[in-house]
């Protein structure tokens, strides 16, 4: 199949969504350094909440996106051997998101939307901010009915025949991407958008973060989803092994789909405007979506045991020094779940209803969130980035040494920066701060914690431009060999025979999405048209 | 469809895990009220110099007939006002914020006082401090350039050194 332009677009998303990303890391070491007040030339409160706003769009927003639309369509076209329905289509949709991007931009290096990436309301920013950013969310649509349309297409030609794990994943990630995002565009053009322009002049604070909570939680899990599909339908056969188990696999994308979206309140647990019942309601839906993790870490430890023992290791733990430590993928599939396994950890004790209290809004929060994004999440980008690249350009990888160095160092780098961001947690920092100007002896103890951190996003800046340049190679130098290989999906242990249809399909998912939505989302949210509540007027920050 | 024995297992230990955490947070929460601030309570934040609750001369510690200590606190950019208090160790306190701009949040290091405050509600919380200290009052959400300053204090002291402060015009015995 000629697949030139499912190649372009491909490259096109990622190479917008890794600009994003190595402009951003630049951002979060000035940060850190900012941060520690070492250097009196670097205070400024006004440069610093500029650049964390930049930084919390370019890396929560845009890297993201842009990376799992990519992706997203060339999972399409390869796994089910097909071009991408509708071209033009996804091109536009592409423009549209880049012209949002460059929107949001424009005042947030200004300074005019130092509102940080969650833009709580009543502070308010320049209202082209708001645009750009609904811009972005309304591209990223036209990507979730692509994907929706060629799993729908696929299945009436292929009657009874499963649809393949990574593009059934993929779409089940494009519907949880139209859920997730229907809080915030909720929130965004009844609630932000008239506000920002004027037309109204108050805002329902409660119900702005109400929508946003909606939002809030299954976007990580829309983050995370890619990392999956490479773990279940990548890593194996670069192991050299099998998927150990097709049918789990689904079951554990469904899950984490459906119990992500009606959990968000547990952002909300410290909060006044929503009653403990509804609270508790959706912290045991986030136990629930623990479960397919717990069970995503058992297959793919089971998919590296199995290539650990086919390549001759022996013993209890014998096969993991056996395994292929020198390929991109399975080194960073290892260092990803070990950071998964830690950053789990931290979240147990976040979705923790009461020990919350103890870590809310602390440095303990952006510790964890870096460690499962920035560290499970993001690792799993650049291993991707690295085994698509040499198909995507038809050029062998520039240097594999390089890369593994790059995957070290990041994991590295994370493990130094994050431990001591959380230990400032427990030891009541609060986040978003750009100094510490408290008056108190108990600062003292912070510091040593806050020269850490300055290492270890130095050696994060590192790692993140000689990705950058690994990619930039591989891709622009030149060279006369030829790459000739195309993505090669995991074959499964045990072959699918009989798959019901409830794991083959989306639709009925989306009823029950629905309904659980409906549940926990219907009364929180009506409740503000019934209570007496008072709305806020616009505030500068 | 086929399921391994050994991922039957493993799911039964994880279903085992969770329901583990989830009967540990219920119990604390319906048997002995560890809960989250959560009365959703409304105030116009717009005039809480004019409200009987937050006027200006009854922030800070009172004591009612009873007893009962209520710490009334306004977060405002930037500090929490009034900007020095002074309460008892090992008592029972129930606090009560409210913003009178933009959405703050508010913890006590090294204490479980932590709760957000958000304008046009008012946050109860009720907690004890075990030990008697200096502890600064911090704000934990962005709330403008000059977050980072935004800062009180609080004195606990022992619970028999503590003196209530004086009744104000509100508390009443005015002669």
């Amino acid at each position: 199949m000629n697949d030139i332009t499912e190649r372009r677009l491909a490259l096109s998303h990622m190479w917008v969504a890794f600009i994003a990303f190595i402009l951003a890391c630049f951002m979060g070491e000035y940060q850190v350094l900012e941060r520690s007040g070492l250097f009196e030339a670097l205070d400024s409160s006004t440069v610093y909440f500029a650049s964390v706003s930049t930084h919390g769009v370019l890396m929560a927003y845009v890297l993201t996106t842009f990376f799992i639309m990519g992706f997203g369509y060339y999972t399409a076209s390869t796994s089910l051997n097909v071009p991408i329905w509708n071209k033009q289509l996804a091109w536009g949709g592409f423009w549209l998101a880049l012209l949002g991007v460059v929107l949001a931009a424009v005042p947030l290096l200004m300074g005019l939307a130092s509102v940080l990436y969650t833009f709580y309301p009543p502070i308010q920013a320049h209202y082209i901010f708001y645009v750009g950013a609904t811009l972005l969310i309304v591209g990223s649509w036209v990507w979730c009915g692509i994907m929706i349309v060629m799993f729908l297409q696929w299945k009436q030609a292929n009657p009874g025949k499963p649809v393949p794990l990574a593009m059934f994943a993929t779409t089940m990630n494009a519907l949880l991407w139209l859920w997730t995002s229907a809080g915030v565009a909720l929130e965004s053009l009844f609630l932000i958008l008239p506000w920002a322009f004027g037309w109204t002049d108050t805002i329902d604070v409660g119900m702005a973060r109400t929508l946003f909570a909606w939002t809030l939680h299954p976007i990580v899990y829309f983050w995370l989803i890619p990392a999956y599909i490479a773990f279940y339908t990548l890593l194996p056969k670069q192991a050299g092994s099998y998927l150990f188990s097709d049918e789990l696999a689904r079951a554990a994308f469904i899950v984490l789909v459906v119990f992500s979206l009606p959990i968000g309140f547990h952002h909300l647990y410290m909060d006044p405007e929503q009653a403990k019942g509804w609270k508790l309601l959706h912290s045991v839906g986030t136990f629930i979506v623990s479960v397919p993790t717990f069970m995503t870490g058992f297959t793919v430890i089971a998919s590296l045991e199995v290539a650990g023992r086919l390549r001759g290791g022996k013993g209890l733990f014998g096969w993991i020094g056996s395994l292929q430590w020198t390929n991109t993928m399975v080194l960073s599939v290892i260092l990803s779940l070990l950071m998964l396994i830690f950053g789990g950890f931290g979240g147990i004790v976040n979705a923790s209803y009461a020990m919350n209290a103890m870590i809310h809004n602390t440095a303990w929060v952006p510790g964890h969130f870096h460690l499962i994004f920035a560290g499970t999440t993001v690792i799993m980008y650049f291993s991707v980035a690295y085994y698509l690249w040499p198909i995507l350009t038809n050029k062998p990888i520039f240097s594999n040494n390089l890369a593994l160095v790059q995957l070290w160092t990041w994991f590295i780098g994370m493990s130094i920066l994050s431990t001591p961001w959380h230990v400032l947690g427990l030891l009541g920092q609060p986040r978003r701060i750009s100094s510490v100007v408290y008056n108190n002896l108990m600062t003292l103890s912070w510091k040593p914690y806050e020269l850490m951190m300055i290492l270890g996003g130095l050696v994060m800046l590192g790692s993140a431009c000689l990705f950058i340049y690994v990619i930039f190679k591989t891709q622009f130098s030149a060279t006369e060999e030829v790459f000739e290989g195309e993505v090669e999906y995991a074959e499964t242990y045990h072959p699918v025979t009989d798959l019901p249809e409830y794991l083959n399909d989306i639709k009925i998912w989306n009823k029950v999405i629905a309904v659980l939505m409906f549940i926990s989302f219907g009364i929180p949210i009506l409740q503000f048209f019934f209570l007496d509540t008072y709305d806020s007027s616009a505030w500068g920050y | 469809m086929h399921i391994d024995p050994l991922e039957k297992k493993w799911a039964q230990i994880v279903l085992a895990i969770c329901a583990f955490f989830v009967v540990v947070i219920m119990s604390d929460a319906l048997f002995h009220s560890v809960n989250a601030p959560s009365n959703v309570e409304t105030i116009n934040s717009a005039t809480l110099h004019l409200s009987k609750e937050f006027a200006e001369d009854n922030l800070g510690v009172q004591v009612d007939e009873n007893g009962d200590i209520t710490v009334r606190m306004v977060a405002g950019r930037y500090s929490f006002f009034p900007k020095r208090i002074s309460v008892p160790a090992e008592t029972k306190l129930t606090f009560r914020w409210v913003s009178i701009d933009v959405l703050h949040g508010v913890h006590i290091p090294m204490t479980n006082m932590s709760t957000m405050i958000v304008p046009g509600f008012v946050a109860e919380i009720e907690t004890s401090f075990p030990k008697p200290g200096d502890y600064p009052v911090l704000c934990n959400e962005y709330c403008g350039l000059g977050h980072d300053h935004m800062w009180s204090k609080i004195d606990v002291v022992e619970k028999d050194q503590w003196k209530a402060p004086q009744a104000t015009s509100m508390g009443g015995d005015e002669k």
